[in-house]
């Protein structure tokens, strides 16, 4: 990660402005529409940011409302959903990551192991494919699956005693963090494993012949060769799903959410695209949002900065 | 790899009982994995074959019982289905074109080391991928510039992702040697010439990988058209198949052709509706998965070029 930034420091020249422009003239054309739709689609909402301190007004459109300060932001602390909606997205994350990280690492060992290159194929594009799948499908298939009355692993479920047989997995609030986490699982373990089997791929097969003289069995291989050598991919994945701790999945979350499971359901971004959007509170909504990022920035910088002590490894 | 080198396997000791273990454990994971991932999928498409009461009962497990073609019959009627398709396609298109149109030369700009502003763009670029506006003053930015609720919002918001634009840079970087563009300027070449004549034509790889994922990011887009379109008649096919899905409209067009009124005939219905799921699952996410085990491989060689840079 920081190699790259070392290599370009090119010796200083004097710097002659008519010259520059006339030899890259044409790489600034080049460079135009990527930094047009950044400037106007990524920073112009930032600039219109200031909507969060503002009193919006239909009339004056986003700048012309007059100077709230932090009454939204106030507003949004002392509302009864501010501690719902920040401890939803907060368990809703924290098991994703818990349960959800060292998914991968395991399958990713798993099928490192295989020996047949045909069943390494067949398991890895499997294990893939649902990745592929909108989050739309994903709910529908979850309800489909998981439906009370005939729904195939509700069914299973109940019939090998898991679960009562009156629950409701889609509806019954204490069900909706385990079936968002499973079904998060389901969907992305095997596409975030890909990094680890290429991090595995090239290790070097010495390192396994030595560990065998040294006496070393599969299980002593996986914790002496094979983890040392994806530990840098795991501390740095690791970090980005930090900084992502509060951006809970938008679309699913929504999907998922029934009148009965709203008290668990309702995550910070949902809160937002509800009373912000739905409810027509801009001012309101913004300032709820503009916590969230904030909130996931510090995180992420926070995240950085631990692992840049404590490993040497950081992402910027 | 983890098969012992012959001439050492004699002096060094076997270990049989935790790595006959370690294989059956392995063995395990691999097969849980492959069932607990395609049985679902398995399970829609049979079910969406068979007589829907069957599928409810819970009967049709390993093989589709009472064939009927009820489902997809009803699909081809339902216009809804097929508006949403073409507009999908057509966003997926447009789309993707745009998005190579803006990716690949930006990529191949910030990949040249002599530019100038090549490090501050790259820094400005990469802080949007952890701090925006959010969804409130993005809304009022797509309404100012009159994009809402028009089917061009589908096709530019979201005309660059940094994510695919770093992995392209990451490619042009590290592939593509130095010294071919040096021997092409001293032949007098421009950036514009290099770059359509050398550069895009040796990078066939990472420009599959990056269509590729912004391909399925429009297909499967349902943010931006739940909060950007009203209009039902520029609805992406997402859309189309969360108001049959999920809302329960699947009943809205066919309760007239099953039905005659009646008290059975709204439970008939229902069981058809859920016919009509199996197959809408099916048809929407087809051109998805027959494409994908042709394309997986470039899939995965982009997550790896990415890897290289966070």
């Amino acid at each position: 990660m920081k190699q790259a930034n070392a290599a370009v420091a090119a010796p200083k020249k004097k710097f002659n402005l008519g010259k520059v422009l006339r030899r890259d003239w044409q790489l600034w054309i080049m460079i135009l529409p990527a930094a047009l739709y950044i400037l106007i689609f990524c920073y112009g909402p930032m600039y219109g940011l200031q909507l969060a301190f503002k009193d919006y007004d239909f009339s004056k459109g986003i700048t012309g409302g007059d100077w709230a300060g932090f009454t939204y932001f106030q507003k949004y602390f002392d509302s009864p959903l501010f501690w719902p909606t920040i401890r939803n997205t907060f368990t809703i994350a924290f098991f994703s990551l818990i349960c959800g990280f060292p998914v991968p690492i395991i399958l990713a060992i798993a099928i490192n192991s295989i020996k047949s290159q045909r069943w390494k194929r067949t398991v890895q594009t499997t294990v893939y494919l649902p990745y592929f799948i909108s989050t739309v499908v994903l709910v529908a298939i979850l309800q489909i699956l998981l439906s009370t009355t005939t729904g195939l692993v509700s069914n299973a479920l109940k019939a090998i005693g898991l679960i009562g047989e009156k629950a409701n997995l889609l509806g019954d609030p204490g069900s909706f963090v385990p079936v968002y986490v499973i079904s998060g699982i389901w969907q992305s373990a095997g596409w975030n494993s890909i990094i680890f089997i290429a991090a595995l791929a090239a290790v070097d097969g010495q390192l396994y012949d030595a560990a065998k003289v040294d006496g070393a069995n599969r299980w002593q291989q996986v914790w002496h060769v094979e983890l040392p050598a994806i530990l840098p991919t795991i501390i740095i994945l690791l970090i980005m799903n930090m900084g992502g701790i509060l951006s809970v999945g938008f679309e699913k979350t929504l999907l998922m959410q029934t009148a009965t499971n709203q008290g668990v359901s309702e995550v910070i971004s949902t809160y937002v695209y509800n009373i912000g959007l739905k409810s027509s509170q801009f001012s309101f909504g913004s300032a709820v949002g503009l916590f969230n990022t904030v909130v996931n920035f510090v995180f992420l910088v926070l995240a950085n900065q631990i692992s840049k002590r404590a490993a040497n490894i950081s992402l910027m | 790899m983890a098969t012992a080198n012959p001439t050492v396997k004699n002096t060094i000791r076997t270990h049989n009982g935790p790595d006959i273990l370690f294989k059956i454990v392995v063995s395990f994971i691999c097969i849980f994995a492959f069932v607990i991932v395609l049985y679902p999928v398995y399970f829609i498409i049979i079910a969406s074959f068979s007589n829907s009461t069957m599928v409810n009962q819970g009967q049709v497990i390993l093989y589709p019982k009472g064939i009927s073609l009820y489902g997809y019959e009803q699909i081809f009627k339902k216009s809804e289905i097929w508006v949403g398709y073409k507009n999908t396609i057509l966003y997926s298109f447009f789309g993707t074109a745009l998005n190579l149109a803006v990716t690949l030369p930006a990529a191949y700009v910030l990949s040249r080391r002599t530019f100038p502003a090549r490090k501050i763009i790259m820094k400005l670029f990469v802080f949007t991928m952890y701090f925006n506006g959010g969804m409130i003053p993005t809304y009022m930015l797509i309404k100012d510039v009159g994009l809402l609720d028009s089917p061009l919002v589908m096709i530019i918001y979201g005309a660059l992702n940094v994510y695919n634009l770093i992995i392209t840079r990451t490619f042009f970087e590290t592939s593509i040697p130095d010294e071919l563009y040096e021997a092409a300027t001293l032949d007098g070449c421009s950036h514009f010439r290099y770059f359509g004549t050398i550069v895009l034509p040796l990078s066939k790889a990472v420009i599959a990988v990056i269509m590729l994922y912004y391909l399925v990011g429009h297909w499967n887009d349902f943010f931006n058209a739940l909060l950007y379109i009203n209009t039902d008649a520029y609805q992406p096919l997402q859309i189309v198949l969360r108001n049959i899905l999920l809302l329960n409209q699947a009943m809205a067009g066919t309760t007239g052709v099953t039905g005659g009124g009646g008290g059975g005939a709204g439970a008939y219905a229902q069981q058809y509706a859920d016919q009509i799921k199996f197959g809408v699952i099916i048809v929407s996410t087809l051109p998805v998965l027959c494409v994908y085990p042709f394309i997986q491989k470039y899939f995965e060689k982009g997550v790896m070029i990415g890897a290289v840079k966070g």
